[in-house]
């Protein structure tokens, strides 16, 4: 614990995605130390994941590059285990656990993939549509491989491009959200030509493979590994052979940080108000982490963040930034309609469709009429490994189950370094911390 | 009363569903009245242990009764329950804890409830991975541990499926003589009303010496074998038997699905779902220092539950004279799992005017109590 780590910093920022570093360039702009937490073994978050810079969007180069002349400090392979309060989480920084104090936090965390439980959700071979991406920016091959695609919302396009490019047998790209759905979002896109653009410029890369809307899977099949999936195409049934399925239910905010560090939630995001100030003094959020909405205003969230814990209130209040802010959340509410999961896929999986696969708990082992906390204590379910990250959501869509507060920690940190931060191990914080000892 | 009595039971923990099973088995009607759902209280939050605990002869009289009643009940429970007959080892740090644990032996005896003390050598084959340097164990061979939820839901429907216990999910406003009225405006009356409600049992009963007695566990992932028996250090006692002061004490638990559950902690602070974060600290070092090898082993989840404590350690089972036809069945800080099933047979002796197993009178819920230290 020699401590350059621990050094307390100005703001400190969970996550280096768009809006996380948008948020931190911003607060070093106004002078301020900024250090970013980041998971990822490069910054960039998930949509911008990358092994060479030089394959990057150019925008995304431009922010990391100006992270860097701002000094900005980013802390790569860093997961926040837990939160001491507002000011203090517990981090794990590759290994090392160590405390990390700062004036203000900024929540950057993102969102990730839902998954509804279908037949054979769970076989090898079926992996999520981000998933997949992921895997092949990590050096999976798909050479030659039959892959079909079937999700839903603006990240199938990328994907099915990423892998057409990798050189696989792309079989099929199916959106469950009907043409006419599809077709008013396209519109309302006009008013954003580089979005559509770049929508051209996907279905080019995989232009050989069917794209067919109010399409998804029924089911995966196959002994110990993905064979085929059994696909419903516009009121059809078909089976296509496979080798791998890419598929999810599109996104859903990642909030576990912000529960533990106390944020009230709405439904299933991060509460902000004008600012992107949370429930709790001095911490504040941005990006799709508050809800899905995609990189352009999570940028101009974490804008408005960075200014507003950098203590210029002012700055954040401004006009541009509140348009391009409101602008964001606008397109967060026509894709989350454009893309709600339709309720054919809320009825796919049979009594023996596992649910929870940490515990295996089958759809057939819960009473709808129960709650998440109920169908926990009862069956196991969400007791596992992930607790509860994949199943949780799920089980809201399915039943309609408000889901269980995050407890700490996150991400499973080994007792032994846990226990001692939580501790008055280090004579500096019996300084720092004083009385009200045993008592909350 | 003439013939079957009509029995409402409040609280549909472990000790309220035991109890309606005895009752619905000696031939009584049950209702059983639940605000939420089976198991979910401080039993969905408890370690569930089965123990032979001796802090005062009466405690280890119903324990070994209780523990002798799961042991004819297990076989019939199904799997989820996860009863599992590890036993215990009470670890003596020194020689001067070794030599206080054999002083216990006497009493065990007494109660025929098989125990030995091991030396150091011994201790080590049973567990080797303690910490080097201790002086042995109290061995309780027919010690167990189980899942209580699973268990009061099986409890529940095996009442239900004898066709005289009814379940009922509503919340009770205020007892009266032999009447129990509802948050819904309704009244139900009923011979015999058993309060098995835990903590929020003199929300009902007011006078009742019950406060909350707050308690963190946390839960790690899956290392079958590491924990062989169920370990609490001698010191255990201590901290579960003085009031007041948060304490925490090392006590460990080999789940059935490889995973260790790690306590204890104890704490006056009301209902307050916060983590302690600073106790809870105290209470994984504790852990780790008497067992090294959990220092690596990762921390899935923590949770914190409430025990029902009493200022004289006993439980409050028998008729409460100030309301007419009101039992208590409550008040079982940490033992609430152990005791269920002999609470349980206190009761259905009780209002079926049967000899009890063993002498009720410690467990009056009138008794004289010392005065309570109270929680802010």
């Amino acid at each position: 614990m020699n401590g350059s780590r621990g050094v307390a910093v100005d703001v400190l920022v969970v996550g280096a995605g768009p809006a996380g570093l948008s948020a931190a360039i911003t607060a070093a702009e106004h002078g301020k130390r900024v250090l970013v937490l980041d998971q990822g073994l490069r910054p960039g978050g998930q949509i911008w994941r990358h092994r060479d810079a030089a394959a990057l969007p150019v925008g995304a180069r431009a922010m990391l590059e100006r992270a860097r002349t701002t000094g900005v400090r980013i802390a790569s392979g860093a997961r926040v285990v837990d939160a001491i309060s507002a000011g203090e989480l517990i981090v794990d920084f590759r290994g090392r656990v160590d405390r990390q104090r700062s004036g203000a936090l900024i929540i950057a965390t993102g969102a990730k993939e839902r998954f509804l439980p279908f037949p054979g959700w769970t076989l090898p071979g079926v992996v999520g549509v981000g998933g997949l991406q992921a895997l092949l920016k990590s050096g999976l091959s798909l050479s030659g491989a039959r892959v079909v695609i079937a999700g839903t919302g603006p990240l199938l396009f990328p994907v099915a491009a990423t892998v057409a490019r990798a050189g696989a047998e792309l079989l099929l790209v199916a959106e469950q959200a009907s043409w006419s759905g599809l077709a008013a979002f396209g519109a309302r896109l006009v008013s954003k030509p580089m979005a559509l653009r770049q929508a051209v410029v996907y279905r080019w890369a995989f232009r050989n493979a069917p794209l067919r809307t109010s399409s998804w899977v029924t089911a995966a099949e196959g002994y110990g590994r993905l064979r085929r999936v059994i696909m419903h195409e516009r009121g059809r049934s078909s089976v296509i052979d496979c080798d791998w399925l890419a598929t999810g239910a599109g996104l859903v905010p990642n909030t576990e940080v912000a529960q533990v560090v106390g944020c009230a939630l709405d439904v299933d995001a991060i509460r902000v108000d004008a600012l992107q100030a949370t429930s709790v003094a001095g911490v504040w959020a941005a990006g799709e982490c508050t809800g899905v909405k995609g990189d352009a205003a999570a940028i101009a969230e974490g804008a408005v963040a960075g200014h507003a814990a950098a203590g210029e209130e002012s700055t954040a209040n401004g006009r541009a930034l509140q348009r391009d802010r409101d602008a964001g959340r606008g397109f967060a509410k026509r894709l989350a309609a454009t893309f709600a999961p339709r309720a054919e896929l809320l009825q796919l999986a049979h009594a023996d469709t596992v649910i929870c696969r940490c515990e295996d708990v089958r759809r057939g082992d819960i009473d709808p009429a129960w709650t998440q906390r109920q169908a926990k204590l009862w069956t196991r379910m969400g007791m596992g490994e992930c607790q509860g990250a994949v199943c949780g959501p799920a089980c809201a869509a399915l039943f309609n189950w408000e889901q269980n507060v995050a407890r700490p920690p996150i991400g499973a940190p080994r007792c032994g370094e846990w226990g001692e931060e939580l501790g008055e191990t280090r004579d500096e914080r019996r300084e720092t911390r004083g009385g009200g000892a045993l008592s909350s | 009363m003439a013939g079957a009595p009509d029995v409402i039971v409040i609280g549909a923990g472990l000790v309220g569903t035991m109890t309606a099973l005895g009752l619905v088995e000696a031939g009584a009607s049950v209702t059983l009245i639940e605000a939420a759902f089976p198991g979910g209280g401080s039993t969905g939050a408890a370690m569930g242990h089965i123990v032979a605990m001796d802090d005062s002869p009466a405690q280890l009289a119903l324990c070994a009764h209780s523990r002798k009643r799961w042991g004819q009940l297990a076989a019939s429970l199904p799997s989820s329950g996860e009863v599992d007959r590890c036993g215990t080892l009470w670890i003596a740090a020194d020689d001067a804890e070794l030599d206080a644990g054999r002083g216990r032996l006497a009493g065990y005896a007494n109660h025929h409830v098989n125990a030995e003390a091991v030396d150091a050598r011994a201790l080590y084959q049973l567990e080797p991975q303690l910490r080097p340097g201790l002086a042995g164990a109290l061995h309780v061979p027919g010690d167990a541990v189980c899942y209580p939820p699973a268990i009061a839901r099986a409890l529940t429907d095996r009442a239900a499926a004898s066709g005289r216990c009814v379940m009922l999910r509503a919340r009770v406003q205020a007892l009266a003589p032999q009447a129990v009225h509802l948050s819904d405006g309704a009244t139900m009356r009923a011979d015999a009303i058993v309060v098995a409600a835990g903590v929020a049992s003199p929300d009902l009963v007011p006078g009742l010496p019950i406060v909350p007695r707050k308690g963190h566990l946390v839960i790690s992932d899956r290392h079958p074998g590491m924990v062989r028996h169920q370990l609490v250090e001698l010191g255990y006692l201590q901290s579960a038997h003085t009031f007041g002061a948060a304490s925490v004490a090392f006590n460990v638990q080999p789940r059935r699905t490889g995973q260790v559950l790690i306590g204890s902690s104890r704490e006056l602070v009301g209902c307050n779902m916060q983590i302690n974060r600073e106790l809870l600290g105290a209470m994984l070092r504790r852990a780790t220092d008497f067992l090294p090898a959990l220092r690596r082993v990762r921390a899935l989840r923590t949770w914190v539950g409430f025990r029902p404590a009493t200022p004289d350690k006993l439980p409050l089972i028998g008729r409460w004279p100030a309301i007419d036809g009101v039992w208590i069945a409550a008040g079982h800080e940490g033992l609430g799992i152990t005791m269920a099933t002999g609470t349980a047979d206190l009761i259905v002796a009780g209002i079926l005017g049967r000899q009890p197993p063993i002498n009720a009178d410690p467990f009056l819920p009138d008794r004289p109590m010392p005065a309570m230290a109270h929680a802010g």
